[in-house]
């Protein structure tokens, strides 16, 4: 076990190498991104130009600068973004985590209770009326673009009905740390929790409710009615139970790509200075250190939630732990 | 086998072995190796059936398999009429794909389901021969006819088809270009008893017709007793007992033997209170094979030699050979 | 209820399902009662409608394409069209279900204890600890060499053999009077096969249970059955006592099917005396008499007309006069019958 543990960590350790090379080579390395060039800014003299590519290093061969760019990146933590001289790319990102931490977290509970809720349902009471109103629903939820959903939201919320009973309780747009004041960071993150969940309580919901009907199909379902055990601990404890791998897989890949930046939309429609936001400013302004960091920072996001993936995998199916 | 002296057998094994790693460790010491074969020494006699039996797990797939060439062996040898294939490539054993073909219990796996019957069974024919056209669907008519099914089945699709008409399709692509072995693996074990009957009919009337020499693998005994004249009984990868069918049936040495054959219900009421010998336990994983005589954790007759020292597989005459310290009296 | 009355009295079951091609009717009306303590079985090949006869039995044909219709008493309780609730009072406890495949029959998440324990907490209520002592208990009553451990076991940590034997302990946790079995043994190698088979024959002098036992092998059946029960194209054609049926049956599916199983002792016949043609479609059945077109012996009337059950305690569904049919049984001892035309 201890061994088993210890080579998905080496594993990790690669797969995120791996990464951060094929990151550098990209923004560094490829012809026309002369990061010089966007260093020493518009209009600026050969000499400056090659004064800039010496200062970092930029002259050197290329295993040379991707050295000299990880020590400074993961060891002395002192690469500063080419945009805003000064901003310590690191720092920076560590300080989104928190807001990126708190609206995917709090979507993914909405989404999780969602799709099984809708799953669920569905699923039991499949090919009636309220199958397929819910299909209806869930792919009108899977349809509607995240960043159309956000911005009519924040209309609704923030204008057009600001002054109602309804919302007068929205803060204004922004993110309210949990540490200093817990009520808040629950008020200005319901809104886009609920608009990101959205999508996914839509594509949960479909995919345990095709799921769950493949597993009733199964013989142990008929093995479960035949114990005279009631339908809905049949539904529940052998159907249910038996969907959750594939369930349980696809939520911490989406998870680990959200928390990654991949809630980018929904963090720039409400205004959260989340690592998606930070990733997209970046790139907008091609400050290739903070797109490198950004870049790292997601994937080893996502190699860890494959990680967690594996290890509750052993937990909820029981024939994955006498594998290898 | 000095009841044939004048003879080579069609196909010899020697040793025969096939081994898999199981488990996906990196760690060396922590994958496994099965023995699904393990040292199987045959000869296969022109004109003769030899049948293969035994529980799931014994290796009888595994084998027949290996005796085509359709899975690598990983040691031993094997010679088609005294020519060494073991190392042979694919390439090489081309030519002699069509002297042995294989049928398979699922025809319907080998079946493309999107194409039509007679374009399967033209198969061989595109691949081994230069036909025309209309030579090729005279051919293809002629195989359909051999197999009870009629020529305009031709242009339906295997799914049109029943489990044992597919099966008849399989035997005729099999037979396409009479070959001289057919290595069958269990051919109607998923097929009703009825339907089985038909097909073992057939199968008897194609060797008497095309003088085909059959291996015949199978877990069901009464199976193998009609078809085969010589039986071969494996357990956990090895051949525990061999010989005439007759004289095996009807009185094993085996004490396996004697078990399995003991353990077929018999659809008779006179016979159905006899005394019978059931046997203790499941079979052993194939992983972790006991030590000594395979058979001896679930054997009546097991000493301690039994258990330290591995029976080889010894001639008892009358084309008989046996793999017991202590072989039944039979 | 007086204590010889029938456990199980089935009239005129009927189980249609409605498909793309008309209806498919896969029983078509069959009768039959099983006696306290008795073993039946029924034998049939695929889509002879057997095991959806047991599935209408234990309620478990749910498809909203199915039609079931006539009668089940249970100790004198109508089961169709009973509420769920009801239905599960009896299911599992007073008529339990042994599957065909025992690899997919369990929840493959949870552990053997749990899935016999939560069938007994279903019916009774009894503290954890007798449950689990009551499971282990079972495990040893159906052989299974180390109960303490298997009990804690997943499925797939089984072998085939081990997880039927664990199913038969679950079927039988409430001490049901009735068992019914769907090909038990068809997935389980000959020489597990032969210790199930014995395990059930142990049931009824341990536990009382009646067993309907579904099967395709009359050899099966020879070995436990008290009575024999033939299905063909959704209906019997012949039932009896075992010892009637084997020594003279009486309906030629039934000596076709004799004829097509090679014999295990004796000379081997040159050629079996297979059965001809493939059994009718369950949608598209032949008018009159269902096993018609691949019988050597039948006649015009056969084409038309549809043969009722008839005679005492051994009875066929042949239009062919009896003393014909006993005559071409006694010729033949053990029944078979060239069926080759």
């Amino acid at each position: 076990m201890v061994a088993a543990l210890g080579f998905r960590l080496g594993q990790m350790v690669l797969v995120m190498f791996g990464i951060s090379v094929v990151a550098f080579l990209i923004f560094f390395a490829t012809p026309g991104a002369d990061p010089s060039a966007r260093i020493a800014g518009r209009n600026a003299s050969q000499e400056t130009l090659i004064q800039v590519r010496h200062d970092f290093g930029l002259d050197r061969p290329l295993p040379v600068q991707y050295g000299l760019m990880m020590n400074r990146l993961f060891v002395s933590r002192d690469l500063t973004s080419f945009v805003n001289r000064g901003q310590r790319v690191i720092p920076t990102v560590i300080s989104a985590i928190p807001v990126t931490l708190s609206l995917v977290g709090g979507a993914a509970v909405l989404w999780v209770l969602g799709g099984l809720i809708v799953g669920v349902i569905a699923g039991a009471t499949r090919g009636t009326f309220i199958d397929r109103a819910l299909m209806i629903l869930s792919l009108v939820g899977v349809s509607i673009p995240v960043f159309w959903l956000g911005e009519v939201a924040n209309l609704l919320t923030q204008s057009r009905w600001h002054d109602s009973w309804l919302f007068s309780w929205v803060p204004p747009l922004g993110y309210i740390p949990l540490t200093e004041n817990p009520w808040g960071w629950f008020k200005a993150l319901v809104i886009p929790w609920f608009t990101l969940a959205t999508l996914y309580v839509g594509l949960y919901g479909r995919v345990l409710r095709a799921s769950l009907i493949e597993m009733m199909q199964e013989d142990f379902i008929r093995t479960a009615r035949a114990k005279g055990i009631g339908e809905r601990r049949v539904v529940l404890h052998h159907g249910l139970r038996t969907s959750l791998v594939a369930f349980v897989t696809m939520f911490g890949l989406d998870f680990g790509a959200l928390v990654g930046g991949g809630a980018l939309l929904t963090e720039v429609v409400f205004g959260l200075q989340g690592v998606g936001k930070l990733t997209y400013e970046a790139l907008q302004t091609l400050d290739l250190p903070m797109i490198l960091a950004t870049v790292i920072y997601a994937a080893f996001f996502v190699v860890m939630a494959n990680f967690v993936v594996d290890v509750v995998f052993v937990f909820i199916d029981p024939r994955a732990r006498d594998v290898g | 086998m000095n009841a044939r002296p004048r003879e080579r057998p069609l196909l010899r094994a020697g040793d025969l072995s096939k081994r898999y790693s199981v488990g996906r460790s990196i760690f060396p010491a922590q994958r496994r190796t099965v023995h699904a074969v393990d040292t199987v020494s045959l000869d296969i006699w022109p004109g003769e059936t030899l049948g293969i039996v035994g529980e799931s797990g014994c290796g009888k797939s595994t084998l027949g398999r290996c005796l085509v060439r359709l899975t690598e062996i990983s040691s031993g040898s094997l010679e088609f009429e005294g020519r060494d294939i073991s190392d042979a490539s694919q390439r090489q054993l081309r030519p002699l794909r069509r002297q042995m073909q294989m049928v398979f219990q699922d025809p319907s796996a080998s079946l493309n389901p999107r194409r039509r019957v007679g374009d399967l069974l033209a198969d061989p024919f595109r691949i081994h021969e230069r036909l025309s056209a209309s030579e090729m669907a005279d051919r293809v008519a002629e195989l359909l006819r051999r197999v009870d099914l009629s020529p305009q089945h031709a242009s339906r699709y295997p799914h049109e088809f029943s489990g044992g008409q597919r099966q008849r399709i399989g035997i005729a692509r099999a037979l396409a270009l009479r070959p001289r072995l057919i290595v069958a693996d269990e051919p109607v074990s998923a097929l009703d008893v009825s339907i089985q009957a038909q097909i073992v009919n057939l199968l008897a009337d194609l060797r008497e017709e095309y003088n085909l020499t059959y291996v015949f693998i199978a877990h069901d005994l009464s199976v193998v007793r009609q078809i085969s004249s010589r039986v071969a009984v494996m357990y956990l990868g090895s051949i525990v007992e061999s010989g005439p069918t007759d004289e095996v049936f009807a009185a094993p040495r085996h004490h396996y033997t004697a078990a399995l054959r003991s353990a077929v219900p018999i659809p008779s009421i006179d016979r159905a209170r006899r005394g019978r010998l059931v046997l203790k336990g499941d079979l052993p994983s194939p992983m972790n094979p006991p030590s000594g005589c395979r058979f001896h954790t679930r054997c009546p007759a097991a000493t301690p030699i039994c258990r330290s020292e591995r029976p080889l597989l010894q001639s008892i005459g009358e084309g008989r050979l046996v793999a017991c310290h202590h072989p039944a009296d039979g | 209820m007086s204590a010889d009355a029938p456990l199980l009295v089935v009239k005129d079951l009927a189980v249609s399902f409605r498909s793309d091609e008309g209806l498919v009717r896969a029983v078509g009306g069959v009768s039959f009662s099983v006696e306290q303590r008795e073993i039946v079985g029924v034998v049939g090949e695929s889509g002879s409608g057997k095991s959806q006869t047991l599935l209408a039995i234990m309620g478990l044909i749910d498809s909203p394409n199915a039609i079931v219709s006539g009668s089940i008493r249970f100790m004198g309780q109508e089961l169709i069209g009973l509420k769920r609730r009801a239905l599960d009072a009896i299911r599992g406890r007073q008529i339990a279900m042994i599957f065909q495949d025992p690899m997919s029959a369990l929840t493959p998440v949870h552990t053997i204890g749990n899935q016999i324990g939560e069938q007994v907490r279903a019916h009774e209520k009894v503290s954890a600890k007798a449950v689990r002592a009551r499971a282990v208990q079972l495990l040893d009553a159906v052989g299974i060499a180390n109960p303490d451990r298997v009990i804690d076991s997943y499925p797939h940590q089984l072998s085939g053999g081990m997880r039927q034997r664990a199913v038969i302990a679950m079927a039988l946790s409430c001490n049901p009077a009735l068992l019914v079995a769907d090909e038990p043994t068809t997935a389980l190698d000959v020489t597990v096969q032969a210790q199930i088979l014995e395990l059930i024959g142990r049931l009824r002098d341990q536990f009382g249970s009646a067993v309907i036992l579904v099967t395709h092998d009359l050899g099966v059946v020879a070995e436990v059955a008290d009575r024999v029960l033939v299905m063909y194209g959704g209906r019997f054609v012949e039932e009896g006592g075992k010892s009637s049926v084997f020594r003279a049956p009486l309906h030629p599916y039934t000596w076709g099917l004799f004829g097509s199983i090679p014999p295990m002792e004796g000379p081997r016949p040159a050629r079996l005396a297979a059965i001809p043609g493939i059994p009718p479609s369950l949608s598209n059945l032949p008018k009159g008499c269902a096993f018609s077109p691949r019988c050597a012996f039948r006649h015009d009337a056969c084409l038309v007309q549809l043969p009722i059950m008839q005679g005492e305690s051994h009875r066929a569904a042949c239009l062919l006069p009896e003393p014909t049919r006993r005559q071409f049984a006694a010729q033949r001892p053990g029944g078979v019958v060239e069926m080759q035309r």
